[in-house]
């Protein structure tokens, strides 16, 4: 069972994360935990020095945190962006395309399906957080950047 | 109209694969129901009364004669022979089996069509004008701009895990047959005073529990930002769209408590931040588009004559047919309201029939209609009349286009879940009662729509007359409104009081239309009427 994902290549960040209220007033941290309710942009002025941010899903059916995690993308976060909580299969690629690069699930997913889940969609239709082009892009010969 | 491309294939493929993987990984136990369900919900699939249902996409209304087909094979291969045309201009199958489901899907996929999230809290179907391209009054075909937003929400990796389920309707004309300000997003194309073409959003608009009509939020979207602005709309939605409450999730509530100005204002803010992130797909997508839309080869020089010497004919005629931009064509509407039937089902050999129709006789073109009837939008006057020879064989006929028999209905309890009482039945009763005593013609353009609980599936609040069944104390009950609008005057019905049990409720229609009957003046329609005389004579009428 896979516990844990990971698309980075640097060492992981051993800190515990902190809630974004206590961030606010413990600003020299380097992990924080985005929860629903939360305002991602209160992070923008953040953003160098956070190397881990983990955004909560408690119900994989609340999608606050997708918008969250693109949110800090836009924003040009660079570090590390974990979705945490309730992750299953069929999420991972829609979390992948809004920038997450690691994914803490709560209870492990069959590697077979997790692979499987991340080479689904051979195309896709929007810009979004990730590096795949669109397909209109590709119909128009644009090219990233 | 629209063919896909190798990528829009690959796609709808990738959909279908996931689909049969998602349930396989149900049936061996690896998902749980509640986990199954919001993924089978974005495929169309609901466990209803007392099977699966299955609704299938028709993007904004449109459908070609091989697409209509392989509709009436799944009607009668999966299905009980029938389908059920929706007021999102879909299609539902009533009594699938949920392992023949990813076949299904695979069977649409062919012929390039799909159940992509027609139901789940996701951006549905786009609906849109079911007389697009061929009618004179709009000032462009709106499809082109329905399909770039199909791509656009299919599969939004953002947008797939709304508060609650989002649907849009694009339209391009003064005339409103979409019911656009009854939508969450309404979008009117329209064209600013340097005659320059863009996009008037009204967001927060839908029936339901809480009804509203769509504040205008911003009356021109340039076009190359139609992608961006809808991003921002449904982002600020995503992040701020009450989820505490299922009643109460939907955009309309944000925008009302927010407050449309503030709402705007936020709308705003991501608009111009999500303006530097290159979302927008280049105009060149849109004219690739476009170029799918253009007319059919219309044969010029024709006559606009025809011979309406058949009575049963003439009056089909001014029923069901509408004025075509082009000179000797005409657009025909199907209606699937026998008198006494089921509003909006057909057979699959009706479906068929009509798949034929449209190859011989509209340019290979048909569109579905929100009041869930049938359209051939481009007939040749010429033929018209052995069209309507055919139809007439096959109990298409119905000369009731907009007129009292032509009731939009829910499922209601005879099928769905939600439902606190019946529908068709009483649909059925009233298209009889007024086709008996001959009034609907009397009557002229009354739409009556009926909805089995107050999530609202069959419009009541929008019905000229409205009817809302409920649960009284586990007797069903009928509630009368009446004032109701979906179109460019869009308006919101009034409860007359006390609700009527299911035979009473036909009497009371019976009297609310007596009531028009002597009071209108020239030329004034049952909403006019109403409209002018308020709700007291009614209810005198009704309860004094």
């Amino acid at each position: 069972m896979v516990d844990v994902l990971r698309f980075r290549d640097d060492e992981p960040v051993g800190d515990p994360a902190v809630t974004v209220d206590a961030f606010s007033e413990q600003t020299n941290a380097s992990a924080v935990r985005v929860e629903p309710g939360d305002d991602a942009r209160d992070l923008i002025p953040f953003l160098e020095q956070l190397r881990l941010i983990e955004v909560d899903f408690p119900s994989f059916m609340d999608g606050r945190g997708y918008s969250a995690a693109r949110i800090l993308r836009e924003a040009g976060y660079k570090g590390e962006l974990r979705a945490v909580g309730d992750v299953l299969i069929d999420q991972l690629s829609h979390l992948r395309r809004c920038g997450f690069d690691a994914f803490a699930p709560e209870k492990g997913l069959d590697p077979a399906d997790v692979e499987a889940a991340f080479n689904r969609w051979p195309e896709v239709y929007q810009a979004a957080a990730d590096d795949r082009q669109p397909i209109w892009a590709k119909r128009h010969g644009i090219t990233n950047g | 109209m629209y063919r896909y491309d190798q990528y829009d294939q690959a796609m709808v493929d990738a959909r279908v694969a996931e689909f049969r993987d998602q349930t396989r990984r149900r049936i061996e136990g690896k998902l749980s129901e509640d986990q199954f369900k919001p993924l089978r919900l974005q495929n169309g699939l609901y466990l209803q009364l007392h099977a699966y249902m299955l609704r299938v996409a028709v993007p904004y209304g449109t459908l070609n004669s091989a697409q209509m087909h392989v509709l009436a094979d799944i009607a009668d291969k999966y299905d009980r022979g029938y389908g059920h045309f929706t007021t999102r201009q879909n299609i539902q199958y009533n009594w699938i089996k949920l392992e023949d489901a990813p076949d299904i899907l695979a069977d649409l996929a062919k012929v390039e069509m799909h159940a992509i999230q027609t139901s789940g809290n996701c951006i549905r179907n786009i609906s849109s004008d079911q007389f697009a391209g061929a009618t004179a009054d709009e000032i462009i075909d709106p499809r082109p701009y329905a399909e770039l937003l199909r791509q656009w929400s299919s599969f939004h990796p953002e947008f797939l895990a709304l508060p609650r389920k989002f649907k849009i309707a694009v339209i391009a004309s003064d005339t409103d047959r979409a019911a656009m300000k009854l939508h969450d997003i309404g979008i009117r194309l329209v064209k600013n005073d340097a005659g320059e073409l863009g996009a008037a959003f009204y967001v927060g608009g839908g029936m339901g529990r809480t009804p509203m009509v769509a504040p205008l939020i911003r009356d021109f979207v340039p076009l190359d930002q139609l992608i961006t602005y809808s991003e921002a709309c449904l982002r600020v939605y995503n992040r701020y769209g009450r989820r505490d409450n299922k009643y109460k999730a939907r955009i309309k509530i944000l925008v009302h408590e927010l407050g449309k100005d503030e709402y705007a204002r936020q709308v705003e803010e991501e608009f111009a931040h999500l303006l530097t992130q290159n979302i927008e797909p280049p105009l060149a997508e849109l004219e690739r588009i476009a170029a799918h839309f253009t007319d059919p080869a219309f044969e010029t020089g024709l006559s606009d004559d025809l011979d309406l010497s058949d009575p049963d004919f003439a009056l089909w005629v001014e029923r069901n047919c509408a004025a075509h931009k082009q000179p000797g064509y005409i657009i025909a509407n199907i209606s699937l309201k026998p008198v006494g039937g089921i509003p909006g089902d057909a057979s699959a050999a009706q479906i068929h029939l009509m798949a034929d129709l449209a190859k011989a006789y509209s340019f290979d073109e048909l569109r579905v209609t929100h009041a869930q009837n049938i359209v051939l939008p481009h007939v040749k006057k010429a033929d018209l009349y052995t069209l309507w020879q055919k139809l007439e064989a096959a109990d298409l006929g119905t000369a009731n286009i907009d007129t009292i028999e032509d009731i939009i209905a829910c499922p209601g309890l005879d099928y769905c879940s939600l439902a606190n009482a019946r529908s068709i039945p009483v649909a059925q009763k009233i298209s009889k009662r007024f086709a008996e005593t001959g009034k609907s013609d009397t009557l002229g353009e009354l739409k009556l729509k009926i909805s089995g609980c107050i999530n609202a599936c069959g419009h009541h609040h929008a019905g000229h007359i409205g009817i809302l069944g409920v649960d009284r104390k586990g007797v069903e009950n009928y509630q009368l409104l009446l004032g109701g609008c979906e179109g460019d005057d869009t308006s919101l019905g009034t409860i007359t009081g006390p609700g009527f049990d299911e035979n009473g409720i036909v009497g009371a229609v019976e009297k609310a239309t007596d009531v028009y009957l002597a009071n209108r003046q020239d030329g004034e329609r049952f909403l006019d009427t109403y409209r002018r005389i308020g709700m007291a004579p009614f209810k005198e009428a009704l309860y004094g």
